[in-house]
């Protein structure tokens, strides 16, 4: 148990500059992306709905572990040579936006076509129209899905400790190479990734009601 | 300015949808402060028709004109379709008269444009949920027309009031009836301050028990003076209230005249024959 209690903290500290910045920041910049493929299925040119048909298809077709290798050991041989950190962050934050972008896709069809028209009788354009009336209804529909995608991201991370990024899990396969006590280690990365995840469905059941609150049932 | 220059002027509005043809070159003039009440069964084409004035449908030809010709800054609030009491300052600045052509290519802007010269009331209401009854009259003048917001929340309270609705504005849509939703619906087009007030069926998706509190401010703003072209099924209603009726049935006009005369009087059999079935219905 002495290993518990000393090994909770660089683990912790891994989840703090690990695992959670890069969750973080990889799900800020994914939805970005999936918004501008949203944008780009929803649009009315052909060319740009097969663009963004492409890549949710390779993004959704191929294993995340796949992609980071592709990204981190595959790009130097075309001269393109990432450190760790910046590969695991593009290669979350595509897949994030992939998978990202078919929920606001659907997440915007499933507001009723009368509110584009009600938005277009009032004078504004398109842009204007997804912006202030279609988008914020559409984050109401959207927040479980996207709330799914992000907990699979926070556990997705521990990927990333085998292009060598020093996150959670990497600091627990570490301590437990060196102490050979396998089972209690990766039990209790286990349990700092499910009490992590505890947090964030709390706040997705808050957000959840906020968003709620102008609507009927 | 003579008080019958058309404020509305449609010539030949054709419009298919693939294989099915709903309009078959419609005409039709609606006067300064003039309504015109469009009936006939479903699928007549009458709300294409409304769509194609308010650029929500792209007619595959024929042209529509809004606005009189020869309206400028100086046409004073009358040339805003409605009466002066509703811009408080009096002179509202008016858009010049737009026709456009649809047999040419048409562009967005030339749609939004035809827009800004007339506002609709949905059939079904199409409040923003996610606003607040003030905040859904005051989005179009403050983020599209860019009026001071102060002046605008001052004119949509006015107008919330005159519908007897100003203690709901900060509740949401889904706290309201459906007769109140489309009273706001009614204040949010008002608040635009257009030319053409449109109406596609704004009591069918009602309660019958609510339809006259929306029919009542209908008619309180014809009797203003405003421009209106109505939907309706409320034959009774289109009575009261229209200086026109106009018949459609398969895409094509197939009567019109003055209210009394097409609603009690109908010459053509099939005018007859609707105006039977809704009268004995009710």
């Amino acid at each position: 148990m002495d290993l518990f209690w000393s090994s909770l903290g660089p683990m912790l500290l891994g989840a703090v500059k690990g695992t959670i910045p890069l969750a973080l920041a990889s799900f800020a910049i994914g939805l970005v992306l999936a918004l501008l493929v949203a944008m780009l299925r929803i649009s009315r040119s052909r060319i740009a709905n097969g663009v963004g048909r492409f890549y949710v298809s390779v993004i959704r077709g191929t294993p995340l572990l796949v992609q980071l290798f592709v990204i981190f050991y595959g790009l130097p041989a075309v001269g393109v040579k990432l450190d760790p950190w910046p590969s695991a962050i593009i290669a979350f934050s595509i897949n994030v936006g992939g998978y990202a972008a078919e929920v606001i896709r659907a997440a915007i069809l499933s507001v009723p076509q009368g509110q584009w028209e009600a938005g277009h009788m009032i004078g504004m354009s398109r842009g204007q129209t997804l912006l202030r009336i279609i988008l914020p209804q559409a984050a109401r529909v959207s927040v479980p899905p996207l709330s799914n995608t992000f907990i699979s991201l926070v556990k997705d991370t521990s990927l990333a400790s085998l292009i060598l990024v020093t996150e959670m899990f990497r600091v627990a396969q570490q301590v437990a190479a060196f102490s050979q006590e396998f089972m209690l280690l990766y039990l209790e990365a286990a349990l700092i990734y499910w009490v992590i995840c505890l947090v964030l469905s709390t706040a997705q059941t808050q957000l959840e009601k906020r968003l709620d609150r102008y609507v009927a049932h | 300015m003579s008080p019958t220059e058309p404020v509305l002027q449609v010539r030949g509005l054709s419009k298919s949808f693939g294989a099915n043809t709903v309009l078959r070159g419609i005409d039709l003039d609606v006067p300064r402060g003039k309504v015109v009440a469009l009936i006939g069964p479903s699928g007549s084409g009458k709300t294409t028709i409304l769509r194609s004035l308010n650029g929500l449908e792209t007619p595959d030809a024929g042209s529509v004109t809004v606005g009189a010709r020869g309206t400028s800054a100086d046409g004073a609030a009358g040339a805003a379709g409605g009466p002066g009491s509703e811009g408080g300052t009096g002179v509202e600045p008016v858009l010049p008269a737009l026709t456009l052509d649809f047999g040419a290519k048409v562009t967005p802007r030339e749609v939004a444009a035809l827009r800004d010269r007339s506002a609709m009331v949905f059939q079904h209401y199409n409040l923003f949920p996610h606003l607040t009854v003030l905040q859904n009259v005051i989005e179009g003048p403050v983020r599209v027309q860019k009026r001071p917001r102060a002046e605008a929340v001052a004119e949509a309270e006015k107008l919330l009031d005159r519908v007897g609705l100003l203690e709901k504005k900060d509740a949401h849509p889904f706290e309201l009836s459906g007769g109140q939703q489309q009273r706001v619906g009614i204040v949010r087009a008002l608040a635009l301050k257009p030319q053409l007030l449109l109406f596609d069926e704004p009591t069918s998706a009602l309660d019958p028990e609510l339809v006259d509190d929306v029919l009542e401010v209908i008619k309180e703003l014809a009797e203003e003076g405003w421009t209106m072209v109505i939907v309706t099924h409320e034959l009774a209603f289109a009575r009261q209230t229209a200086d026109e009726v106009v018949f459609m049935a398969g895409g094509v006009v197939v009567e019109r005249g003055p209210a009394s005369q097409v609603l009690r009087n109908p010459q053509e059999e099939r005018t007859q024959a609707f105006v039977r079935r809704l009268l004995h219905e009710i």
